[in-house]
């Protein structure tokens, strides 16, 4: 076991450090960089900048020095927890991640309460009462939501919720609480924010958990000890909710770690249409303004979540059901 | 399977409708089971249908795609009134603009005595039919003789903000963003079968690494890597180049899904009878490869491809939708649906968000599909 999770670990990490040597590579790809924009920013200013000034920049930041020098300076500040600077934003990337990374974590939270509360349930009922109309409508319902594009959901819910309820969507906050001080009304309105990305997050969870959760039943309804139950006088749902939901639960509850990362990863998109104030839409213009350490930490970021993620879904999926052997532990 | 079949035969007393699955070969079993799915067969004929569009786009289109015009701009869609008295004579109402006087906004006044005439297989912009045959015949237009700043097109599903015709946008739109699925699955099939081949073949040190290389790339969160590729595209390249350069980001996932499904049917066959039976007799190992082992699992391949189109279009749509795939003068559904970015269009322009429908429509027949063959690529399962 132990042997098991200290290979696993050192996978992990040897995933963490090339994915660290990917991201880096990939958002030095654009040809030129940050001070070719800053340059031409300043410009359209009409405040030209000389070749010797932009080249002095360039050494202060550190920019002119071989890529792998550059990599190894980032990514032993990145170890010691220095993120750097936003060269857009003209912060930190640090107090970057403190704004908005709590409410990515929130949203995703929520999310992940949303998929269990209607998944569960559904998954129960759809293999309890297995071919009838219910379960035929859960299943093409859920096919649809794997199906449609988070983003394009965003879009529609967006339209939905402006046209027949006149509100207008888009960020996690009313203009007037913007930027106001946390109170009650403060969290009312932020609810009254969350529902349509959670929705628009959940939906494909939702979809896929259903399916597990339907299968796994499917696979422990039949067994003897189920029959016994019933057979001893147990109430029916009750024989069922005791013993094999509990079961087929098993490898849902070892999803969760897999769910953090996924669910942050796919918000970017929807983050942005919705322009929520997470880590989605700075990525976005990060990446477009060729600002290397913002979109250089967030991906790096978003990549070890889903592998440490992994990591604890695998752990917990053995640690939850001893009925499954590691081939080659012990 | 066959020889099986022809075995039970002997045994006497079997029907003649399971005589004749006996008798039955792999693809036709697989076609029967396959027609068993409903929603899979009408999903099929449905992409049938969209890839026509694809073929057929310009004829299809009513109007020059390009062309704009400030003077219809933001249009509603518009119906085609197909009788006039009682009478077969397709027309659209004239339109006259003009601005709300409150809100400043555009609107168009239908004019119902003036009628422009439509007509069929009429003469429009000159195009190329399937790339090859000049052609300037479409199913649907305005006549030729009505000139453009009158009405130059028919505007069954609006226009944009400069005037574009949407319904021609869409039919050009279908062919790129259509093919780039099947492009971005034909490198990742490519790439698939080559690496997992290797490796469900080979094994050894060759499996270890390729299957290590697998796992890193597909801990990668896609959504990221896929937007800092697409970031790294320079700005000045030329409309065909990002398109390839897209459709290579779009698949530098999709290939690590096949090249499991590959290995893993390798892995499965490779100390099988028939290919120790051929390794016996001395055939090369290339032709072992591709002429029998790669043959017995075609059908799983077919269906692993159908499964993974799917995501290369959404990916598509999705990075064009952020301004990060492609670009005008480049015409996909992700490039359309740029234009419905913000609630404030949405609200004011729903008719823009229209584009969401195909590509609803296609990826669900694209699962559905895949769905369907991959139980029919297995027919001998109950």
């Amino acid at each position: 076991m132990l042997g098991f999770m200290g290979r696993r670990a050192l996978l992990g990490a040897v995933t963490i450090f090339a994915i660290s040597i990917i991201s880096f590579v990939v958002i030095q790809l654009p040809e030129g960089d940050w001070i070719d924009n800053y340059v031409l920013q300043l410009e359209m200013a009409g405040d030209p900048v000389s070749i010797d000034e932009a080249e002095a920049l360039r050494s202060q930041y550190g920019l002119d020095r071989p890529l792998y020098v550059q990599y190894w300076k980032w990514i032993r500040r990145m170890a010691s927890l220095e993120f750097g600077y936003s060269y857009y934003l003209e912060v930190p990337v640090k107090q970057i991640l403190f704004e908005r990374f709590p409410y990515q974590i929130m949203l995703a939270g929520v999310t992940i309460i949303f998929t269990w509360l209607f998944a569960i349930p559904i998954g129960i009922y759809s293999a309890v009462r297995k071919r009838s109309l219910g379960d035929y409508t859960f299943t093409f319902l859920g096919f649809t939501g794997l199906a449609v594009p988070d983003f394009l959901l965003a879009l529609i819910l967006m339209y939905i919720s402006f046209a027949y309820f006149g509100q207008t969507v888009g960020g996690l906050f009313s203009r007037e609480y913007l930027t106001a001080e946390w109170s009650w009304p403060r969290v009312w309105d932020l609810i009254k924010h969350l529902w349509i990305p959670t929705v628009v997050l959940g939906t494909a969870g939702t979809a896929s958990l259903i399916r597990i959760m339907r299968n796994n039943l499917l696979d422990e309804l039949p067994k003897p000890y189920v029959l016994t139950a019933m057979s001893k006088g147990l109430p029916l749902w009750w024989a069922i909710m005791k013993y094999p939901v509990r079961v087929a639960l098993n490898p849902l509850v070892s999803t969760i770690g897999y769910l953090l990362p996924a669910l942050i990863g796919g918000s970017i998109i929807v983050s942005v249409v919705l322009g929520l104030p997470t880590l989605g839409p700075v990525m976005l213009r990060a990446l477009l303004e060729q600002d290397m350490y913002l979109a250089g930490t967030i991906v790096l970021l978003l990549g070890a979540l889903t592998v440490v993620g992994t990591l604890i879904s695998d752990i917990l999926l053995i640690v939850i059901d001893p009925r499954i052997r590691v081939v080659g532990a012990d | 399977m066959a020889s099986e079949g022809a075995m039970s035969v002997h045994q006497g007393a079997v029907s003649d409708e399971s005589q004749e699955i006996f008798v039955a070969s792999q693809w036709r079993l697989m076609w029967w089971r396959f027609k068993r799915h409903r929603l899979a067969v009408v999903s099929a004929i449905i992409l049938i249908g969209f890839y026509m569009v694809a073929a057929f786009a310009e004829f299809l289109a009513t109007a020059d795609p390009a062309y704009h015009t400030e003077k219809f701009h933001y249009l509603r869609p518009q119906p085609i009134r197909f009788f006039d008295e009682g009478r077969f004579r397709p027309h659209v109402n004239g339109l006259k603009g003009f601005r709300d006087p409150d809100t400043f906004k555009k609107d168009y006044e239908v004019l119902p005595d003036e009628k422009i005439p439509v007509h069929f297989f009429v003469e429009g912009f000159e195009y190329r039919l399937l790339g090859l045959f000049p052609a300037n015949r479409h199913l649907l237009g305005i006549a030729p003789d009505v000139p453009l700043e009158v009405r130059p097109s028919i505007y069954l599903l609006g226009s944009d903000d400069i005037g574009r015709d949407a319904w021609s946008r869409l039919m050009i739109a279908t062919r790129i963003s259509l093919s780039i699925g099947l492009i971005g699955v034909a490198m990742s099939f490519f790439l698939g079968i080559v690496l997992g081949g290797i490796s469900g073949y080979y094994g050894g040190v060759w499996d270890l690494s390729i299957q290590r290389l697998i796992e890193i790339l597909r801990s990668i969160p896609a959504i990221p890597l896929w937007m800092a590729l697409a970031a790294a595209v320079p700005r000045d390249w030329s409309a065909l180049r990002v398109y390839f350069a897209i459709t290579v980001i779009v698949s530098v996932i999709g290939w690590t899904e096949l090249a499991r499904v590959v290995r893993g049917r390798f892995l499965s066959l490779r100390e099988d009878d028939f290919v120790t039976a051929a390794r016996l007799i001395g055939v090369p190992e290339m032709r072992i490869i591709f002429r029998h082992m790669l043959t017995s699992f075609t059908s799983h391949i077919i269906a692993a491809i159908s499964l993974a189109i799917p995501g290369m279009i959404i990916a598509e749509t999705a990075l064009s939708f952020l301004g990060l795939g492609l670009r005008a003068p480049a015409v996909s559904w992700g490039v359309m649906l740029q234009q419905a970015q913000n609630a404030q269009t949405v609200a004011l322009y729903p008719w823009l968000m229209f584009v969401a429908v195909p590509v609803i429509i296609a990826i669900l027949a694209f699962n559905f599909m895949g769905d369907g063959l991959r139980d029919a690529a297995d027919p001998y399962s109950s």
